[in-house]
């Protein structure tokens, strides 16, 4: 179960990532192209779909088909760019943390307690809301807040690292403090640290959509899914199929990402907490 | 003991003052706040005007310290969209907020404590694989999008609940539930990993020698071990929730402090803004301080 966990969490996930990659490609329709003639054609599976829209088009006439899968490009690039962004953070300070620690180490856990008592959704609104809703700053504003669990399994990880055989004998073949950070704590705790990006990455995919969705996220009209769910707010009384695909498609990719992760985790053995 | 808590009760200080320093910073990344709030028609007199008024033409460390004085005493000053009080604001919408956290929470609790002991005392088997994949599900389930399927069919489809409002219990149902799926994972796994763990312990080998029934090893002796972790982390999830009920409280319009927050980002009302964010974080922290003492009291060994 659990390798099978890695096995299709990887293949959604490279499915998707091909998709967002291709999406020039591969979408069927320009996703910005409006057609007001055709608002909100039904999908495939409904009586009197258009063939030319397999997923049926939005309020706008926009093909739907070809949003979702620019919409992945969305999804993917703010989550990989959030845990590269809060990686660098977190890794950092736990790392430095766990590797000297006394006051150091005080510092860093005080760092973690004030991050974890601010209130993510309300500031990465409350940010957005101020300065106005673009991609960088949603990346921005997520990465600084979504530290937390890289700095703890760093500092537990390379709390265990530090007094282990190998430490010592580069300490003692003569290696500096950075050389021994970069070089043989960081490698060790490694898989550990893939763990938690997989982790946050599947969290920060979700909280853009939120943030969209309450439309403090990224602009419109670009297609992000759940911008897309906020557009079809309106209509799903209606037209539930609106906010049905774009919710699947989130909730499919942050599903494959965690399984993924899982899987690993128990492939690597389980961090310390 | 007593050194134990005045440490806590420092850091839990610091914390604070450190959300304060934030909170402060967060609305003045704008820039002039004076343009933002005097609107897109007003002239440069309207302006002047207003930044006298509300003291913006003050250097910023003096207004921080004002705001200081004041957020320590509870007055947040007045709101510039409601015409109001920010901490009467606040007060009339709390009971909203805490009403709908507390439901999730319960909610929680109830769907994850039996799902966890299930899932250790049928460790490996199908259920527990089951339960597993039930926690990685409402991980991965986004909650704004959980509350419009639901609005869909117990709203419209089925006609059972209220789709927005707050004006019976009926009301916090579904706002309840979506909530609840944002701590039912973590709940569900601490509770089967710490009944995985008491379960292994030579306590339990102790009580099955001596032929205690099934029923007393399982709730008398494990689960009062393995709950200890859950109940300090339900605080702690009860403090996130009240943070993450703005979302929810949008999706169904229910009016209290997250509504009131995203009401206030979008009108750039920002003393009810910083006033928000400091109180969910003051509320947080003292979640995880009676946490910490409540396991303090309960095993000394944490005291050191």
């Amino acid at each position: 179960m659990r390798r099978s966990g890695i096995w299709i969490g990887g293949a959604i996930l490279t499915v998707v990532a091909l998709a967002g990659l291709l999406a020039p490609w591969i979408a069927p329709h320009d996703p910005y192209a409006q057609d007001l003639t055709r608002r909100l054609a039904v999908p495939f599976w409904m009586e009197g779909a258009l063939p030319e829209h397999l997923l049926g088009t939005d309020q706008l006439g926009r093909d739907y088909l070809s949003r979702l899968i620019f919409g992945a490009r969305v999804s993917l690039i703010i989550g990989a760019m959030v845990v590269v962004v809060s990686g660098a953070i977190g890794i950092t300070l736990g790392v430095l943390g766990g590797f000297f620690g006394g006051r150091v180490d005080d510092v860093v856990l005080f760092l973690i307690t004030c991050r974890l008592s601010i209130p993510v959704v309300l500031v990465a609104l409350a940010v957005v809301g101020l300065l106005g809703s673009s991609t960088s700053l949603v990346v921005a504003v997520l990465g600084l807040l979504l530290w937390d669990r890289f700095a703890v399994v760093a500092r537990a990880t390379t709390m265990q690292v530090r007094n282990l055989d190998y430490v010592a004998a580069a300490w003692a073949a003569g290696s500096s403090t950075p050389r021994i950070l970069v070089s043989e704590v960081l490698p060790n705790i490694m898989t550990h640290l893939a763990v938690v990006g997989t982790l946050e990455m599947a969290l920060a995919i979700l909280l853009e959509a939120a943030l969209s969705f309450l439309g403090l996220g990224v602009p419109p009209p670009l297609p992000s899914w759940g911008l897309m769910i906020a557009e079809g707010r309106d209509f799903m009384f209606f037209s539930a199929w609106v906010i049905w695909i774009p919710g699947i498609a989130l909730f499919t990719l942050v599903l494959a990402i965690n399984l993924l992760g899982d899987g690993l985790r128990d492939l690597f053995g389980a961090a310390p907490s | 003991m007593a050194s134990f808590l005045l440490r806590r009760l420092i850091l839990a200080a610091c914390v604070a003052l450190t959300v304060l320093t934030l909170a402060f910073t967060l609305t003045r990344l704008s820039g002039d706040l004076a343009i933002s709030i005097a609107g897109p028609s007003a002239t440069d007199a309207d302006i002047a005007i207003i930044r006298t008024a509300y003291g913006l033409d003050r250097p910023l460390p003096e207004q921080f310290l004002a705001w200081v004085k004041r957020a320590a005493v509870g007055d947040f000053g007045e709101s510039f969209f409601f015409k109001a009080r920010v901490s009467s604001l606040i007060a009339e919408r709390m009971p909203i907020t805490l009403t709908l956290g507390l439901t999730g929470l319960g909610i929680a609790l109830i769907v994850s404590i039996p799902l966890g002991i299930l899932a250790a005392v049928r460790e490996g088997s199908w259920v527990d694989r089951l339960v597993q994949l039930f926690a990685m599900i409402g991980q991965a389930m986004p909650s704004f999008w959980l509350g419009l399927i639901m609005m869909i069919f117990f709203g419209l489809q089925l006609g059972w609940l209220p789709v927005s409002g707050t004006g019976s219990w009926e009301h916090y149902v579904m706002p309840g539930t979506v909530l609840a799926f944002s701590a039912i994972p973590a709940l569900t796994r601490l509770t089967r990993s710490g009944m995985i763990q008491a379960l292994a312990s030579d306590y339990i080998r102790t009580a099955r020698a001596k032929g205690l029934s099934r029923f007393s090893i399982l709730f008398k002796h494990a689960l009062r071990n393995a709950a200890l972790p859950v109940v300090s982390i339900a605080s702690v999830q009860l403090g996130f929730m009240l943070g993450g009920s703005i979302v929810i409280e949008t999706v169904f319009a229910l009016h209290g402090v997250g509504f009131l927050a995203w009401e206030s980002i979008t009108k750039n009302d920002f003393p009810v803004v910083q006033a928000v964010v400091l109180v969910l974080a003051v509320i947080y922290v003292v979640l995880t301080l009676l946490a910490d003492l409540f396991n303090a009291v309960l095993d000394p060994r944490l005291r050191g």
